[in-house]
């Protein structure tokens, strides 16, 4: 038996208690909590004049309700803002709960508690808060007028601004390569508004225990740390008095990486102040209006190029809608600005984003943040110099690549982590061959002009995209070997259903010899481990599975150096195999690693027999040596942390071959191939399970979801039936093909691949749109009622 | 203002069990918080997204669309019932692991609940007989395409074990 | 999303579910299979003060076919009539249309009648119920009513249901000899609402020419549209009937209105092209019928 199982695809560990209802989820804690709710407001934009609750106060079961006028110290203060940029010069966050003025339908003024959720809800139907509309600001375009403002001090609604240019050759300035160039295009587009719509919403469950002071809070977040310590800082608690737990996760995405929400630092405070138990769980109305938005911009582009389709000149300005708040500052308009560069080198850049204000729901990443945008972008462009100049659209493609040779590839621009945008490694060239291949770009004229002659219109695709992952500062992994041989793995980041106990298992069991029954891991709890940054920016294979990895590596060494005592042998000459130390070749000479964590910790008391083994009489010692050794700590374990210098990049390529109804206008993906190079795979089988997820929801964005806001900024659509997530019946079938370029920034030679598959859709889509109906396709999402229109606009 | 609760007995995976409920308590809730059974999931609370899919006399049914006090004298079964007697996991439990049919698990119980009614009505279902079977689950996490694997594989361990 | 409270009755007897409902008056809401009811509740965009389940009413549940037509009760699930291979013979309409209601789950639990009662203009069973000419049985404390498909259906989400009354069943008339039928509709999820829907029912006459020609339209008006387009269709045989002209007609006599999800223009170009295809579908239907 082998005990190799980095980059098999080995079945998941967290399954067992999922398919049985054994999981936890925020929610399945907690049975008989009292219940939050919370008055959340009508209007877009308003002053608050008066909150009556008396007609409240008669409902049975009532425990309590909360105004901003309650809170106390910090926590009357806005929310942190938690990514100060220079460029941000104008941030604001939220108060927990509004303060004077609402600015998004859905913020919360009242917060409720009582015996249940049903008698909390009747409390906030009959708490009256009077207010004073005040215009509200809707769309983008509306906002940048800046003739209403969503803070009364923030002129024209920009938060931020912020321009990135990279000369070409010789210093040419972008506008000038642009004008140079013999051919030129300017052109707009558009991305809608959608959101990461977890199947679970978000949750809170605190415990305050009084005699301990000690506050335990149970939260549905993609970062259990920074909760803690926000908790802490809000509550003036000391932050060892503060456990925070993520529980199993139904989904994040990237809504439940901000913190903390209002709901994470008020039902905590209220269990406190009770000495009661408090949860709240967001039910799907309050998702749509209180839980964040992405997507929304406006785009202007410029762009000059060669008659081989080569671009020499590239200007975007980008309108970024941020909406009422930026609690994360404008990761993702950098992002878009950033990564909008794809796979190609272009001879000059200039981007210029405006993250504006408007009275609806706050905008932070959701999965590929702000990347979907900025390859909608250049594929789009890519495919107009295709058109422009009648040539193959993978043909501009290919002549715009980086090549496999000119990796490390510099940007020149800063990334989301203050970094340079420097490219790891890479091959795009293959990755497009494979691509074509994979849907038979070669061949598809023949199909499409069948297809005509039965009077069927079909179009095909293509997209590229660059995305940085395992974005910094760190992660760190916890790794003990107990006395009966297991192995327990801990890593402060939190799991959302990306399989992390089992991949970071397979890394656990491939590094230390070990059967992955052996082995469990314990993510998100910091109990265990409390130095953590977050699961976001595809990182927690990147950032904690090589920290597990040099976790175990210290154990390892520790482990032979303890064998190499015992079996009187050199260190160098032993290897770990099936959980039992041995000489190489010498399967004899060999020691459990059960009992060499025995032997790691010096003891006086057995409390079993084994441990009789590591107590003071059993053996001869050394009378001059202390039984610790200098240097060295109690017991089998170690901690280590993964920091890189810089992100690392993945890449890939998806083509879709779509169906257009020519009466009804409707569209249907007929196939959709996607080749994925996330570098060494840890386990094929759940990196599939990422793309097929991440393309979904790409299908989602590409043709059916859209927040839409009317102009007094009232959310039309704030259910699951009329925003329309796909269903099975809506997502084709998806064929991949991997390839395996690894990094050399890692100890694994891995990248990430959580968001990966969301990330061109809407580009591709678009593509393939277009070359069914030899129509413009600006705009996403696009429906058949769109279609239909841009048909009659022909 | 005191509701009136009203005594409710479920025959809930094969146990009777009672609870007293308000009028307007839903059978999730009431199968969530009253009899702690926890594994059928709440999405939406309007019908769309299935995760509470439970079977009531056998038949998937949305819990958070039915009152509790409507299913009273009813059989439930919901995912903790779904192994078999042992605790060994049922052929679409089994079939749902086997192909990496869900990633959070969030919406997984109301898959599994209908799919386990679907393929006991239909042991030998069509490519797009499975499709529309579980059309009427959200699931955002796994893109479907091992959902319907899971589907047909769970037919086929069933088969093989009916034939064993 | 929690239901707002109610007093909640579970007659046992349909005399007592009529009681119950003329002591409610306006204020009662009858629930059967609650797949239109309850989410409005959780949503607290209903606040009835009175809740009268008739889940426990013997006899509401049945389906009756005969030469004359399909009688459905208040509690025939959608699933059972779309099963009832007897509702089935007598009007494959029911079939083509059920299967195009939501999703299976919430056919299992959802009623017919109850479909009808919520008279969604967007529903697919108000529309099968006015194109067939049925009807809907409305009982009260004071007396049983029959209420005809074109006056049952008031306005959007409004009936003719008065308070106190309850909807026992439904009568879904049969089509003559060499009648087809069809249900076309493009949602834009499968299982969604339509963003429009054209039933179609085509009559033929001894020598397979189109005698009669009708078509009911969802989410283009208040309440499904119906329109005879018999003399549009020409007396002509099926195989050469002027669908597009049919068509024509029926795009110019409904009136949508724009959504989130489509235009008016959207929806009424869309009317068109499903009434042609419905038309067509329906008429060779008619004509295998016969053959």
């Amino acid at each position: 038996m082998t005990t190799k199982l980095f980059g098999e695809p080995v079945r998941r560990r967290e399954d067992a208690r999922l398919i049985t209802g054994r999981g936890r989820y925020l929610d399945d804690l907690g049975r008989g909590a009292l219940a939050a709710a919370f008055v959340r407001s009508p209007h877009a934009h308003a002053r608050i004049l008066d909150v009556d609750v008396s007609a409240a106060l008669d409902v049975e079961g009532l425990v309590a309700i909360y105004t901003w006028e309650d809170l106390p110290g910090a926590l009357a203060e806005p929310l942190p803002l938690l990514i100060p940029h220079p460029a941000l010069t104008h941030g604001r966050t939220a108060h927990p709960l509004a303060r004077e003025i609402v600015r998004h339908v859905g913020e919360p003024v009242v917060m409720v508690v009582a015996r249940d959720r049903y008698l909390a809800e009747d409390a906030c139907a009959l708490i009256r808060v009077d207010y004073e509309i005040l215009k509200p600001v809707v769309g983008i375009e509306e906002a940048v007028r800046g003739v209403h403002l969503v803070h009364e001090d923030v002129p024209g609604n920009v938060g931020a601004h912020l321009v990135q240019e990279v000369p070409g050759h010789g210093g040419v300035t972008a506008r000038e390569a642009v004008e140079a160039a013999p051919h030129r295009l300017e052109f707009r587009l558009d991305v809608e508004r959608s959101a990461c719509t977890p199947l679970e919403g978000k949750g809170v469950y605190a415990r305050w225990d009084a005699d301990d002071g000690s506050l335990r809070v149970y939260s549905s977040t993609q970062t259990s740390t920074s909760v803690r310590m926000a908790i802490a800082a809000k509550l003036g608690l000391p932050l060892p008095k503060v456990e925070v737990i993520a529980p199993d996760v139904g989904g994040g995405f990237g809504v439940k990486i901000v913190h903390p929400w209002p709901e994470e630092i008020l039902v905590p405070w209220a269990a406190r102040l009770l000495n009661r138990e408090v949860k709240w769980a967001e039910d799907r109305r309050e998702h749509f209006v209180s839980s964040s938005h992405e997507r929304g911009q406006v785009q202007h582009v410029r762009v000059g190029f060669d008659d081989d389709g080569r671009v020499l000149g590239l200007e975007v300005e980008i309108l970024h809608d941020h909406g009422a708040y930026t609690p994360y500052g404008i990761i993702v308009p950098i992002i878009t600005s950033t990564q909008l560069l794809g796979p190609y080198k272009v001879g000059a850049y200039r981007v210029e984003f405006s993250s504006i204000y408007t009275n609806t729901v706050q905008v932070t990443p959701y999965r590929g943040a702000g990347r979907p945008q900025g390859v909608f972008c250049m594929e789009r462009t890519m495919d107009k110099i295709a058109a422009y100049l009648g040539r193959d659209r993978t043909e501009v493609r290919a002549a715009n690549f980086i090549q496999p040779d000119e990796f490390p590839y510099d940007q020149g621009l800063t990334f989301q982590d203050g970094r340079p945008l420097i490219y790891d490694s890479g091959d795009y060239p293959e990755a497009l061959r494979m691509l074509k291949e994979l849907i038979g770009w070669d061949s598809f004229a023949q199909e499409k002009a069948r297809a005509a002659a039965e009077g069927r219109r079909i179009g095909i695709g293509v997209g590229c995209y660059v995305e940085g992952t395992g974005v910094g500062p760190y992660e760190g992994g916890h790794v003990h070997v107990t006395s009966d041989g297991r192995v327990h793995v801990s890593t402060g980041l939190t799991s959302q259903g990306q399989g992390h106990e089992t991949v970071f298992a397979q890394i656990a069991a491939t590094e230390l010899g070990v059967p992955i029954e052996k082995v469990s891991v314990v993510t998100g709890d910091t109990r265990r481990f409390g130095y953590a940054v977050g699961t976001f920016a595809s990182r927690a294979a990147v950032m904690s599975g090589n920290a597990i990895a040099l976790a175990c590596r210290k154990v390892r060494e520790k482990a032979l150096r303890i064998a190499a005592e015992a079996l009187e042998a050199d260190p160098r000459d032993l290897e770990i195999t099936d959980g039992t130390v041995h000489v190489a070749g010498v399967p004899s000479a060999s020691i459990p690693l059960a009992t060499v964590a025995v032997l790691s910790n010096p003891l006086r008391y057995a409390f079993d027999e084994e441990a009789k083994r590591a107590t003071q009489f059993a053996g001869p010692a050394s009378d001059d040596r202390p039984p610790v050794a200098e240097g060295e700590e109690p017991g089998l374990e170690g901690r280590d942390y993964y920091s890189p210098v810089r992100s690392t990049f993945a890449a890939g390529m998806h083509a879709a071959i779509v169906e257009t109804d020519p009466d009804t206008a409707e569209i249907r993906i007929l196939r959709y191939a996607v080749v994925h190079d996330c570098g060494k795979l840890i386990n094929p089988m759940i990196v599939e399970g990422q793309i097929h997820g991440g393309v979904a929801q790409g299908v989602g964005g590409a043709l059916y979801e859209k927040m839409v806001y009317d102009e007094h900024g009232q959310l039309l659509n704030a259910s699951f039936m009329d925003f329309l997530m796909p269903y099975a019946t809506e997502v084709p079938r998806i064929e991949t093909a991997h390839l395996e370029t690894p990094s050399p920034l890692n100890p694994l030679g891995i990248k990430g691949a959580g968001e990966a598959g969301v990330i061109p859709v809407s580009a591709v889509i678009a593509s393939a749109v277009e070359d069914a109906e030899g129509i413009a396709i600006d705009r996403m999402p696009i429906s058949p009622s769109d279609l239909h229109h841009l048909r009659l606009e022909r | 203002m005191n509701e009136t609760r009203h005594r409710v007995t479920l025959t809930v995976n094969g146990v009777v069990r009672e609870a007293e409920v308000p009028g307007r308590r839903l059978l999730s809730d009431c199968l969530r918080h009253d009899l702690g059974l926890t594994g059928t999931h709440v999405g939406c609370e309007h019908g769309v997204c299935g995760a509470c899919t439970v079977l009531l006399d056998g038949e998937p049914v949305r819990s958070c669309l039915t009152l509790a006090v409507t299913a009273d004298g009813h059989e439930i079964t919901t995912v903790e019932g779904l192994a078999r007697g042992d605790g060994e996991p049922s052929p679409v439990q089994r079939a749902f692991t086997e192909c990496h049919a869900l990633q959070c698990g969030f919406c997984t119980p109301g898959f599994l609940c209908t799919v386990t009614a679907f393929l006991r009505d239909n042991p030998a279902p069509s490519e797009e007989e499975a499709l529309e079977a579980v059309a009427g689950n959200l699931c955002r996490c796994t893109g479907y395409q091992n959902i319907l694997k899971a589907v047909h594989r769970a037919a086929e361990i069933q088969s093989e074990e009916g034939g064993a | 999303m929690k239901p707002p409270p109610f007093d909640y009755h579970g007659p046992a007897t349909l005399g007592e579910a009529l009681d119950v409902l003329a002591e409610a008056g306006p204020d009662g809401k009858v629930l059967a299979g609650g797949q239109s009811l309850i989410p409005l509740l959780n949503m607290r965009l209903a606040a009835p003060g009175h809740i009268v389940d008739v889940n426990r009413v013997p006899g509401l549940d049945k389906i009756e076919a005969g030469p004359a037509g399909v009688r459905v009760g208040a509690l025939a699930r959608h699933a059972a009539v779309e099963r009832s291979p007897e509702a089935a013979a007598v009007l494959p309409l029911l079939r083509q249309a059920l299967r195009l209601v939501a999703h299976p789950v919430i056919r299992n639990r959802g009623t017919v009648v109850g479909s009808l009662v919520h008279a969604d203009p967007s529903a697919e069973m108000p529309a099968v119920l006015a194109l067939l000419g049925g009807s809907v049985r409305l009982a009260s404390r004071g007396g049983e009513r029959e209420a005809p498909a074109a006056e049952f259906f008031t306005g959007p989400m409004e009936s003719a249901l008065r308070p106190g009354e309850l909807a026992v069943s439904a009568f879904f008339p049969a089509l003559p000899a060499r009648s087809g039928t069809a249900f076309h509709e493009v949602a834009r999820r499968h299982g969604d609402y339509a963003v429009a829907g054209v039933a179609a029912a085509v009559t033929l006459d001894d020598d397979l020419r189109v005698a009669a020609a009708r078509v009911a339209c969802v989410s283009v008006g208040p309440v499904p549209v119906v329109v005879d387009v018999t003399a549009a269709c020409g007396t002509r045989p099926a195989a050469s009937a002027g669908w597009e002209a049919a068509a024509a007609a029926v795009r110019d006599r409904v009136e949508p209105e724009g959504d989130i999800h489509a235009t008016a223009d959207y929806r009424r170009h869309l009317t068109g092209v499903l009434a042609a295809r419905a038309l067509r579908d329906a008429a060779a239907a008619a004509h295998g019928e016969e053959a």
